[in-house]
């Protein structure tokens, strides 16, 4: 929760007020079996025995009065709550979202994203109750069961020792019960996060799953974790169940020994019948708190839980440190990409997956990337824009380690065009923009047109304005293929990095997207990663990756010449009598 | 339909589940009433002893002992109900949530991929995970305290009738302002709570999809931009948030200030009858029991409205799940289904028309008629219904008009389970689920043997990758491959393929990640794999398919060219250019 505490700043007057008027209005319910020992004692039995009738509707009045003063104060208490626990929330999450935005590849690689899900919506809203009910009761709680017993004490003080034995007993049940309960809360969630991540598989691959007839397997293993689910919750349950009656037997127990000691007082004279009726009130009070109480600490363990699920997500620091004072590199520097001796190692991963890499691309260069599947290519240029770290060696942009490069002035240098092409839920331009926020129309249909998306974007009724579904299901692969290599050349890149993404393109229109791009206005530094010859054979040089290794390196006819591997992949395309 | 039958069948709906585990509602039920009878007399108990004790020198200590007795075994009988009525209600709550989440996933498995390709995983996903969550969290407490407290409310009233009536009636008299009051802010809440649902709902589809394409994001440096769209949601769902719980939370207040009304009237009017009727018309100790009970009578009224505001917010995300599970599924199998073991693979296609939104025509008219071995390859342009046919022949969608048929039987015949488990498929979206590489591999035949997974592997070149992986076939992928690269989840699905050879072959651009030297390899397997089964093959990489009995060349969902490689090549058509643009630059 530590971490977190900071958030409730901005709120600290509402955490002020809120739990001060709950406990004025405490307060209030403290006098009202006074007055009620008083209408015994004063009005019944007063006057000598007579009674005293006006008296009796005089403090009647008062126990109204102070009623409504209690529900004034409750709806203060009540307000201030829930926008100090709402507010706290809404802030926990926009600043967990972005923090989430800020990780690098390495982390969110290794969490995983369902469980990153549930921990921006379940758990939050565990944390939202969690904090306004605190609010609200957990300084009430206490402080009436205080406040029960120093009443008691002006009482009787004598009697009042057994709600002071009371105390300890009930915090050590309340405190007990929850030190149990919050590690299985913790587990309760975490198997959640299985049963969300069964539920998102299930409908990303929907496909593969159905034309596998796999939906029974799939439902039965969906019942199995349900199933473990419904066991944890069960055994939480059973722990939890355990307050209610434990506190009840406490404070009637205490009930037994109050009225056997109050009538060994009152047969003494020390005590008045009235008194003992108000101890008892004020111990019935106790339990009425303690029920209430007991409602609280389920939800306040379970909102722990949650919180230290959400902390530890916000601790998780990005392995990627950015540089304190960057340096600015100027795109006039004639190297554009330089690698110095790479090797590369992803988080947990056993070998290395590039190892010596060395290269120079120089401005306006087209770097072809060519190798086979796991051979390291995607992992080289993602180096480039700094996804990943270098294990070893160094990446030079512009002549500047990217290490010590600024990241958003870095990556604003860098389009990339993933394999997987993946567009976001909104119109086609909205996702277009993405490369260049003050983008024109114009520079939209001409980034288009190069991407040979053009054709795809007017064939839709809606043009630019054709409303795009979540990873752009409503397109095919192609159409979404042209689209990513739209966006990111709306940006205008001074370096472009595509990613094997026209493996969906047809040949005719991959050759046409490369045609197009040499005869850009401002020719950026370009790395094709492909399997197909064809897109990289006029590239100024080509990389040739085996096994994270650099094969080969130069132009096609050089490495036709003396590159076995080159030589290997390129006549498996094209039958040596075919050329 | 109305909002209000709505509400009353999601009501409906909830008690058909809590029906599955009548037995625990019974005995919870039963706990129920024990506890609360148990609970009102313990008062009575005290009410007694007090009046043993009026005042000095005149108590009645040979009175007040069994009277202790009494109540120390009340308390204790009291404790034990109340620890396992707990427990019932925790296994009804769970139990019901349980086979909420688990018919809702199961009919998941029964919707037509057209809902689901039109509505975002996160919002799906919203419904089953937080909702449900929700919704359990609202129905523990109703199971918890709505018995309770309208069995103490009755319980209370008898117990006040039973020892002054007058009293009593006062306390019935102020009692339906309360319920007013409750009522009134229940109605109010309700909308609320729906709004709060729908906006969390929004919420967890950006989440969901902005953390889904989180490296795009980087890589566009759109970090600022998502965090904006994000805080503006999170901004309505705070406003939303805020007035949902603060309205929720003005129950109880109102309530208890209802309560101190009924408290200060029966201390008032107690103390009048005390004063003018004297003991024989009520005692101090008999006062002191309606007091407690003037606590006890309004505080279930307090919680009773705090339930139903609770339950409200418990049924509107109920309502969102059973809003899917109500979804209409795909059209059952026909009847008389046929079940067919071995299919020939002879398919046919007559006169379709299919589109996905009626505004946009997409196939029209296609025939085709395919002999069993025999190799499609269908070709063309980005967006010209490739995939689409794909989507027909499994039957993920439906025709609009005309009629597929396998083996001559219409596939509207034939089950889906027969029909799919006819077709091995391998599509250019790569897709494993997480668990190990081996369940992955056997998921179209999970009792392969090992000597079986090996071989399918190797034959798909799989093997020398998955050998080098930490723990070879038992190595744990996270969801959708994790750090495996795109070309090795594809092997992956292939091989998956490979193993179970059904005799027929769909390949949506399988090997598109593939670099070509493996593909070759790959290829000779396909081969090998495609001697005597029918296969439809989408590629882009012409020498792919060059060897196939027919190319279809698609269009605009028209096929525009249809024969063999030499024949369309002869015909130069569009075929043909787009073969001849592999080698030109």
């Amino acid at each position: 929760m530590r971490t977190l505490l900071p958030y409730l700043k901005p709120f600290r007057k509402e955490c002020i007020i809120s739990p001060l008027f709950k406990l004025l209005e405490a307060l209030l319910e403290l006098f009202v079996p006074l007055i009620m020992a008083a209408i015994i004692d004063k009005g019944i039995l007063g006057n000598g025995g007579a009674g005293d009738t006006g008296y009796a509707l005089r403090m009647g009045l008062a126990l109204v009065g102070l009623g409504l003063l209690g529900f004034v104060c409750s709806i203060t208490a009540q307000f201030f709550a829930a926008k100090a626990a709402v507010g706290f929330t809404a802030r926990v999450k926009s600043v967990l979202f972005g923090h989430i935005q800020s990780l690098s590849h390495t982390e969110l690689d290794d969490i995983g994203t369902p469980t990153l899900i549930n921990r921006m919506t379940t758990d939050m809203n565990q944390v939202q109750t969690g904090v306004n009910m605190t609010l609200r009761l957990l300084l009430r709680s206490p402080f009436v069961v205080l406040g029960a017993t120093i009443m008691a004490f002006t009482v009787d003080a004598k009697t009042a020792l057994i709600f002071l034995a009371l105390l300890p007993l009930l915090t050590l049940v309340v405190a007990g019960i929850m030190a149990l309960t919050l590690p299985r809360h913790k587990q309760v969630q975490s198997q959640l996060d299985k049963v969300l991540l069964r539920t998102r598989e299930n409908l990303t691959g929907v496909r593969v799953i159905r034309a596998f007839n796999k939906q029974v397997s799939e439902e039965a293993a969906y019942g199995e974790e349900s199933g473990v689910l419904f066991a944890l919750q069960q055994g939480v349950g059973r722990l939890s169940s355990l307050m209610n009656p434990l506190t009840y037997v406490l404070v009637n127990g205490a009930l037994i020994v109050l009225l056997w000691s109050g009538a060994w007082q009152v047969e003494g004279g020390i005590l008045t019948q009235g008194a003992v009726v108000a101890l008892v009130n004020y111990l019935s009070q106790i339990l009425v708190e303690l029920i209430k109480l007991a409602n609280l600490i389920i939800t306040i363990t379970k909102a722990l839980a949650s919180a230290s699920r959400i902390e530890t997500v916000l601790k998780q620091e990005s392995s990627m440190k950015e540089s304190a004072h960057p340096v600015a590199a100027s795109a006039a520097h004639r190297e554009c990409v330089r690698f110095d001796n790479v090797c590369a190692r992803y988080h947990g991963a056993g070998e290395e997956s590039l190892t010596g890499i060395s290269f120079t691309a120089l401005r306006g260069q087209t770097i072809g990337v060519i190798g086979g599947t796991g051979s390291g290519k995607s992992t080289l240029i993602n180096l480039i824009p700094r996804f990943y770290d270098v294990s070893s060696g160094s990446v030079l942009v512009d002549g500047v380690d990217v290490r010590e490069q600024a990241v958003e002035a870095l990556r604003d240098k860098v389009a990339v065009v993933p394999q997987k092409a993946m567009l976001f839920k909104g119109t086609i331009r909205d996702n277009l923009k993405w490369g260049k926020q003050d983008a024109t129309d114009e520079e939209l249909w001409q980034a288009l047109e190069t991407a040979q998306g053009a054709e795809v974007v007017r064939g839709k009724p809606g043009r630019l304005d054709e409303m795009i579904e979540q990873g752009g299901r409503n397109l095919s692969g192609g159409q979404r293929q042209r689209l990513t290599i739209a966006r990111a050349l709306v940006r205008n890149p001074e370096i472009l990095i595509l990613d094997d993404s026209a493996s969906a393109l047809d040949y005719a229109t991959d050759a046409a997207l490369r045609k197009a791009l040499r005869e850009m206005e401002t020719p950026a530094t370009v790395f094709i990663v492909s399997q197909r010859a064809s897109s990289i054979r006029f590239a100024d040089q080509i990389l040739v990756l085996e096994d994270g290794e650099l094969a080969g390196i130069g132009t096609h006819d050089q490495l036709l010449a003396d590159c076995p591997v080159y030589q290997e992949i390129y006549y498996s395309q094209y039958p040596k009598e075919a050329v | 339909m109305s909002k209000k039958t709505n509400k009353t069948q999601t009501l409906l709906t909830v008690l058909g589940y809590v029906k599955r585990n009548a037995g625990y509602l019974v005995l919870s039920l039963l706990l129920c009433i024990l506890t609360v009878a148990a609970t009102l007399y313990v008062p009575i108990l005290t009410g007694r002893v007090i009046d043993m004790i009026p005042a000095a020198l005149q108590v009645q200590f040979d009175g007040i002992l069994p009277l202790l007795l009494q109540m120390a075994l009340m308390i204790g009988f009291t404790a034990l109900a109340q620890w396992l009525m707990g427990l019932c209600n925790n296994r009804l709550t769970y139990a019901t949530v349980r086979d909420i989440r688990r018919d809702a996933f199961a009919h998941l498995q029964h919707l037509p991929l057209s809902y689901l390709d039109s509505h975002p995983t996160g919002d799906v996903v919203s419904r089953i995970i937080t909702d449900v969550d929700q919704f359990a969290d609202g129905l523990l407490m109703g199971f918890t305290q709505l018995f309770s407290g309208v069995l103490t409310i009755i319980g209370t009233l008898g117990f006040m009738y039973s020892v002054n009536w007058m009293i009593a009636t006062a306390v019935v008299v102020i009692t339906p302002l309360s319920l007013v009051v409750a009522s009134f802010i229940a109605k109010r809440t309700f909308d609320m709570f729906t709004l709060q649902s729908k906006t969390r709902g929004e919420q967890t589809a950006l989440i969901d999809e902005m953390l889904t394409g989180q490296k795009v994001v980087r890589a566009f440096g759109m970090e600022d931009e998502v965090q904006e769209r994000f805080d503006e949601i999170n901004g309505r769902l705070e406003n939303a948030s805020r007035r949902a719980i603060f309205f929720s939370s003005l129950t109880n207040p109102a309530t208890r200030f209802v309560n101190s009304l009924v408290y200060a009237c029966v201390g008032v009017a107690g103390a009048l009858v005390c004063i003018l009727g004297g003991p024989a018309m009520l005692t101090v100790g008999q006062l002191s029991a309606f007091l407690s009970y003037a606590n006890q009578y309004t505080k279930p009224f307090n919680e009773i409205s705090g339930v139903v505001t609770e339950l409200q917010a418990a049924l509107a995300c109920a309502e969102r799940v059973f809003e899917l599970i109500r979804q209409p599924a795909e059209p059952a199998d026909r009847e008389p289904l046929l079940a067919l073991e071995e299919p020939t693979g002879a398919v046919e296609l007559k006169n379709v028309c299919f589109s996905y939104v009626p505004e946009r025509k997409l196939i029209q008219n296609l025939s085709l008629q395919v002999e069993p071995g025999q190799r499609v390859a269908i070709v063309g342009p980005t967006g010209c219904g490739k995939t689409t046919l794909i989507n027909l022949l499994m039957r993920f969608y439906d025709v609009n008009e005309g009629t597929i048929t396998l083996d001559g039987h219409s596939i509207v015949d034939i089950t889906r389970h027969s029909l799919r488990e006819g077709y091995g498929m391998v599509l250019q979206e790569t897709w494993l689920k997480s668990g190990t590489i081996r369940e992955n591999i056997t998921m179209g035949k999970p009792d392969a043997t090992e000597e079986e997974i090996i071989a399918a592997a190797k034959a798909t070149h799989a093997h020398s990758f998955i050998r080098r992986l930490p723990k070879g076939y038992d190595t744990v992928i996270t969801e959708d491959g994790g750090s495996l690269s795109q070309g090795e989840k594809q092997l992956l699905c292939i091989t998956r393929v490979m193993l179970c050879l059904p005799p027929m072959l769909i390949l949506d651009e399988a090997t598109s990640s593939i670099d070509t030297r493996t593909e070759q390899h790959i290829q000779r397997a396909f081969e090998t794999l495609m001697t005597g089964r029918t296969s439809f093959i989408v590629a882009h990489r012409l020498s792919t398919i060059q060897n196939a009995n027919t190319i279809l060349v698609m269009k605009d969902g028209n096929v525009i060219e249809q024969g063999s490689h030499e024949e369309l090549l002869r015909q130069g058509g569009f075929y043909a250019n787009l073969y001849n643009s592999q080698f030109a630059h």
